[in-house]
């Protein structure tokens, strides 16, 4: 068996292994036990991959391993990893870790919970190994099922309404996905080969001009609905604000990276020339969306509609990297990506820590909690110092690697709009400490606030380990950074033909 | 021998009564009523079988057998609508189709 | 010599903090503020050593201070140019920041063992001491304008940290966040004019920015923007992040709230050390100003004397002791920034540059020492307010003797350090803006004016009735005030023009008595008045204030400005954008999503009618059909 099919194996067995636990202590036990695997397998994989690059291997994937799998189609499960995909899995690894320790107390049907969170998870590492479109695609739907149950039936508010919402745009985008998959498919002959759903297959292939103008768009709105890409980002706040904290955590932190991968992996690498000439119009909705998201958020009183504004802005900003299309910019849109993972599950871990205290989300019914909960309450303010971008935090990292990169640009279009980006920096501070003076500081505004007891073990594994790996990519970031830039080459080498000539 | 009567004039009768049972099948909302459509249609085929075996086969039998058969399961049919219609009709004290639709919901 | 050590000067605060902030709750209290100190005075004296070895025991033979880094190392790599450094830039600017930072630092710790002694969160403030010392002493050893943007940053957090330090104070949070905010939107203008010059040049290394033989000034860049260079945009707007640290006009509002943190805090932050961060960072870039954009140094000039004057008269008219100390502040600073606005490069030519870095020198000093000994006073009798002051000179008689001899200093009386230092920007100004050079004049009276004002309210006047009789502080808090006292008294006597100057070369300056003596006279005048007016209470104040009742009341209130922010910010762009922007997602594209969800619904229970689930009304499409189908076929057939 070749290492990274245990990626899925793990959370399989895990998910099997639960089906015959018989008590909540158990079920927890077994899941955290095997995402305990899943992160030691994660951290193994960090390390090889550099050990690997280091001794000299430059091959543009690593591990490959292909097994035909319907062979009159062409089909076939063909895995292997680079940096970006090696970043994307650590990332997953560490937010679903936290996610089982931030749902520790899920007592409603906790096996159908945790198997359905781990299914969930299956698909998110599946998809990052995959590099045949078909199996990507098989997985990425294997990651959006399971949402639908976790939001409708664990979640709160309007649950019904929200996972329906939530599961119809994302499903509108697969179905865009696949149209561009497909279309990508049939023109994938355009070298004289057959017809191949292999991404390094594909990209040594031009696919025509007039193709790519029709399937560009779709695939980049498909994969772009997850991101959020404006205006289609509306499920977000809904979606968020009704699902359980653990799903937040691993909704925002990783399936939103879906949409940034895909658009970068399969979109932009795919179809360098219509995403060259289509730029510009992307540019303009994510630049916007930046900016938007981030005046959104000011306003909101909820704090999960708080914090699904800002990954609408922060997620925004990625796919604006994304399409800044030079290296830099890119390398920080994948840097961004994991350290918004970081934070915005941080968040939502803390806010449905609060939230099991409070039980209320709407701030101005909260004040003062940092006296009560001080563990909590500084975690949520590292979390929001992470986000309006403090150096010595990821955040920092990431929307410095994408200003300064997307700054270099020829263009002055680009330029301008870079500044405009830029600008949100304002805003986000203007809503974190908005939030962190209402609900942290002053006064307690409840006396029942003085019962509350602050943070448990498993709540404090959650939160440690996520402020851990956001302090350390704030802290050192080479080697991330590093990691990253050597398997950009390919999309740059994609990306000079057509941009130089 | 007499004037044999023209086949036409059977098949005029037996589309008649196919007409008859089939508008009365659409239209009728009581039960028993839809049950008698049905048995018009049923008879209406069977005097086509019976006809045409008489005037272009008229040395076989299957004509007339498909007839007996048919009247057979009829009645055997006829019996079992009945006695789901007195069913309903306990259940609901009313055999209106339109009415009894507790099982579309 | 080798100087890689000194990576240990700021990385010593980091550790502290690390320390402090992970023990917090978990060690006594006491224990952590002498941790603190102790650290704090370990870096006190690696830097004095350095400031020795850079400044006396230079190699042989060398004319010029050389810049040494000392360590260097990459933190994030971003193209194949521009990449991130951390490390330590050793040249005289830096190295006279450290001693400065340093001292004062240290003098806050000791001080804060006293002043903080039985409060909540005590072991909390000594580590976002050492945050901010680690910060602070970080930019200004930064190789590169990239790390100084970090550190500026961070200096930024930690200020908002300690403003905020009485988080359940509601004003204390308000007023953290107003500094943060406005600070923050400055930076916007720091980060986008570092873009503009990393674009320009391709690198962020200061000493190849800032090389006057370098390509960037002697080529400068072709590319405009709006009618000017891209070089004055990117240092214009440099400027603006260094306006906002140092609370030039018009983004000074954080400043006098910023007064809500404990006074220490007063003192490090807000008065000696984060508050010179603008007029370091002009300093830093100076040649570029100079040579690339004289345009826009023109503009720090004058942005600069505005804001002296500006806060001057409103200094003269508040009663709050901090908020009197924080608008002397921004006036001072005011002058530092006028003084580079003046300056040229080489020798004589750049006196107003060593003027600038000479008064914040002794600036730190004495506006410390304002500070900390506001702070003994503001212990003794629990108000801020000068109103509820008064013969305070009978109980505090060290607090008295020091707070007097920084007043002195700072209106600018020899033989005190503030004299000369002020002396030097005159005499830059005279030889270059005659019209900045009377304003200097006019704030010269007024400072000498608002301090002497201060001083008699305090401490002569009427006894008040005090709660408790005010009683002297304990020597752990008057220790540090002795000390600055003296540095206030003898600073004035380091021969600065030939250790900190423009191009790193001695020379030779001496004070110019024709310009020295009427702002010596002017300072005296302004004690007068003062002493006529306040010494004893005799009602002429208030006949004046009457008389000048407009100007009074619109300096009392500061000249409106933080109602023009108000306005701007919750009427305009919360009311304007932000509630519009949230309304536009809910109801517009939210609803367009919904909207097509609701018509689908529509059109399918429109449609849903067609399946009744009623056999007779299928039966009756089936016959229909079958009877289309047939005449349909028969017609075919036929024709």
């Amino acid at each position: 068996m070749d290492f990274l099919t245990w990626f899925v194996i793990v959370p399989s067995l895990t998910v099997i292994g639960i089906v015959f636990t018989k008590n909540m202590k158990q079920t927890r036990l077994a899941a955290a036990l095997g995402m305990s695997v899943q992160l030691i397998l994660a951290i193994c994989l960090v390390f090889m991959y550099l050990a690997e690059r280091r001794a000299g291997n430059t091959a543009e994937m690593l591990f490959m391993h292909t097994h035909s799998w319907f062979s009159s189609f062409n089909i076939t499960y063909s895995i292997g990893v680079d940096g970006i995909s090696v970043a994307m899995i650590m990332l997953t690894a560490v937010i679903v870790f936290t996610g089982i320790f931030a749902s520790w107390m899920v007592d409603f049907l906790s096996r159908e919970f945790f198997i359905s969170l781990i299914l969930l998870s299956t698909g998110v590492f599946g998809f990052f190994i995959s590099i045949d479109l078909f199996t990507m695609f098989l997985f990425y739907e294997v990651a959006v099922i399971p949402m639908y149950l976790l939001i409708g039936i664990w979640g709160s508010g309007p649950k019904e309404y929200s996972a329906m919402k939530l599961t119809i745009m994302l499903m509108g985008g697969s179905a865009l996905l696949l149209v561009g998959l497909l279309g990508i498919y049939f023109n994938s002959n355009a070298g004289g080969g057959a017809l191949t759903f292999n991404i390094l297959d594909i990209s040594k292939v031009n696919i025509p001009i007039e193709a790519q103008r029709f399937f560009f768009p779709m695939t980049f709105i498909g994969f772009g609905i997850l991101g959020a890409l404006f205006p289609f980002h509306t499920w977000s706040p809904d979606g968020h604000a009704s699902a359980p904290t653990a799903v937040s955590m691993l909704h925002a932190g990783v399936l939103m990276k879906l949409g940034g991968y895909g658009a970068f992996r399969v979109a932009m690498f795919l179809m360098p020339e219509a995403a060259h000439e289509m730029a510009w119009i992307f540019l303009l909705l994510t630049g916007f969306s930046v900016v938007y998201g981030a005046f959104g958020a000011i306003f909101q009183k909820d704090l999960k509609y708080i914090n699904a504004y800002s990954s609408v802005s922060h997620c925004g900003l990625v796919l604006f990297a994304i399409l800044m299309m030079n290296k830099t910019a890119l390398n920080g849109a994948v840097i961004q990506m994991v350290s918004h993972g970081l934070m915005t599950a941080l968040f939502f871990a803390l806010i449905g820590m609060i939230y099991g205290r409070t039980h209320t989300r709407m701030i101005n019914e909260m004040g003062g909690l940092m006296k009560v909960i001080p563990f909590l309450g500084v975690c949520y303010v590292i979390a929001g110092l992470a986000s309006l971008g403090l150096p010595g935090l990821s955040g920092f990292v990431a929307e410095m690697t994408i200003f300064v990169g997307a700054f270099q640009h020829a263009d002055s279009f680009h330029r301008i709009l870079t500044i405009a980006a830029a600008s949100s920096i304002v805003i986000t501070a203007v809503y974190i400490l908005r939030v962190v003076g209402i609900l942290l500081l002053g006064p307690v505004k409840n006396d029942h606030f003085l019962t509350f007891t602050d943070a448990k073990w498993y709540e404090k594994v959650s939160t440690g380990v996520l402020i851990a790996t956001i302090a350390g990519i704030g802290l050192a970031p080479l080697w991330l950074s590093d990691m990253i830039n050597d398997s950009l080459n390919p999309v740059i080498i994609q990306l000079s033909q057509v941009i130089l000539p | 021998m007499t004037a044999v009567i023209p086949l036409h004039y059977f098949l005029i009768v037996s589309t008649l009564m196919f007409f008859i049972g089939i508008y009365g099948f659409l239209t009728r909302k009581n039960l028993i009523t839809i049950l008698m459509s049905v048995e018009l249609i049923l008879n209406s085929v069977n005097i086509n079988f019976v006809a045409f075996n008489r005037y272009l086969f008229p040395g076989e039998l299957q004509g007339h057998f498909f007839t007996l058969f048919i009247i057979a399961v009829a009645a055997a049919e006829a019996a079992v609508a009945i006695a789901i219609i007195i069913s309903v009709y306990r259940r609901f004290t009313n055999i209106d189709v339109e009415r009894v639709d507790t099982m579309k919901h | 010599m080798d100087f890689s050590f000194t990576v240990w000067i700021p990385l010593l605060p980091l550790i502290l903090f690390v320390f402090l902030g992970l023990t917090s709750g978990s060690i006594r209290p006491k224990i952590s503020g002498y941790i603190g100190t102790a650290g704090m005075t370990i870096t006190t004296l690696m830097s004095y050593f350095v400031a020795y070895q850079y400044f006396f025991n230079r190699p042989a033979g060398s004319e010029t201070f050389e810049k040494i880094i000392a360590f260097n190392t990459v933190w994030l790599n971003l193209t194949e140019k521009l990449q991130i450094n951390l490390g330590v830039l050793l040249d005289p600017i830096s190295v006279m920041m450290l001693v400065v930072i340093t001292t004062v630092s240290l003098m806050v710790h000791i001080y804060s063992i006293g002043y903080m002694n039985g409060e909540k969160g005590y072991s909390r403030f000594f580590s976002f001491l050492s945050l901010f010392s680690f910060s602070m002493l970080g930019l200004v050893v930064a190789t590169n304008i990239f790390q100084m943007y970090i550190c500026w940053e961070l200096v930024g957090v930690s200020s908002y940290l300690l403003i905020s330090f009485y988080y359940e104070r509601p004003t204390a949070v308000a007023a953290g966040k107003k500094a943060f905010i406005v600070t923050r939107f400055a930076d916007l203008g720091f980060l986008i004019g570092i873009l503009l010059l990393s674009f320009v040049s391709g690198t962020f290394d200061f000493v190849s920015l800032t090389d006057p033989q370098g390509a960037l000034i002697t080529q400068g860049s072709s590319l405009t923007f709006m009618g000017l260079s891209v070089m004055t945009w990117a240092l214009v707007l440099i400027f603006m992040g260094g306006a906002g640290k140092s609370a030039m006009f018009p983004l000074h509002i954080w400043l006098p709230d910023a007064m809500e943190g404990p006074t220490p805090v007063s003192a490090l932050i807000h008065a000696a050390t984060m508050v010179v961060a603008g007029v370091y960072l002009v300093a830093r870039l100076f040649p570029l100003y100079v040579f690339a954009a004289p345009d826009a140094l023109t503009i720090v000039g004058y942005v600069g004397g505005i804001t002296s004057l500006f806060a001057a008269v409103i200094a003269c008219t508040q009663n709050d002791i901090k908020r009197v100390l924080a608008f002397s502040t921004m006036s001072q600073i005011g002058y530092m920034m006028l003084a580079l606005g003046v300056s040229g490069y080489g020798d004589h030519h750049g006196l107003g540059f060593m003027a600038s870095m000479f008064h914040l020198f002794t600036h730190a000093m004495f506006k410390a020492l304002l500070f900390l000994a506001a702070g003994a006073i503001i212990h003794a009798v629990h108000s801020n307010f000068m109103t509820e002051m008064g013969g305070l000179r009978k109980y505090l008689p060290i607090t008295h003797i020091t707070f007097l001899i920084a007043c002195l200093t700072i209106a600018g009386i020899p033989p005190f350090s503030g004299f000369f230092s002020k002396d030097e920007i005159l005499t830059a100004a005279w030889e270059h803006d005659k019209f900045l050079f009377f304003i200097e004049y006019a704030v010269a009276g007024l400072t000498a004016f608002y301090m002497f004002r201060l001083y008699f309210n305090v401490f002569w006047g009427k006894d008040r009735h005090y709660h408790h009789t005010p009683h002297e502080s304990p020597l752990v808090m008057t220790g540090p005030l002795m000390f600055l006292a003296a540095a206030s008294m003898f600073t004035g006597f380091i021969p600065f023009s030939s250790l900190v100057t423009s191009d790193s070369k001695p020379f030779e300056s001496h004070i110019e008595w024709m310009i020295a003596i009427p702002s010596i006279l002017i300072g005296v005048i302004g004690i007068l008045v003062a002493m006529w007016f306040y010494k004893k209470e005799n009602g002429i104040s208030e006949k004046m204030a009457g008389g000048l009742k407009h100007l009074y009341k619109w300096s009392y209130n500061k000249f409106y400005m933080d109602e023009v922010y108000l306005f701007v910010t919750k009427k305009i762009i919360f009311n304007n954008i932000s509630r519009p922007a949230a309304w536009f997602d809910r109801h517009v594209v939210d609803g367009t999503m919904n909207g097509i969800a609701s018509v689908t619904n529509r059109t399918s229970s429109g449609i849903k009618g067609f399946q009744s689930g009623q056999l007779q009304k299928y039966g009756f499409v089936f016959v229909s059909g079958v009877i289309i189908l047939v005449f349909t076929f028969i017609y075919i057939w036929f024709n």
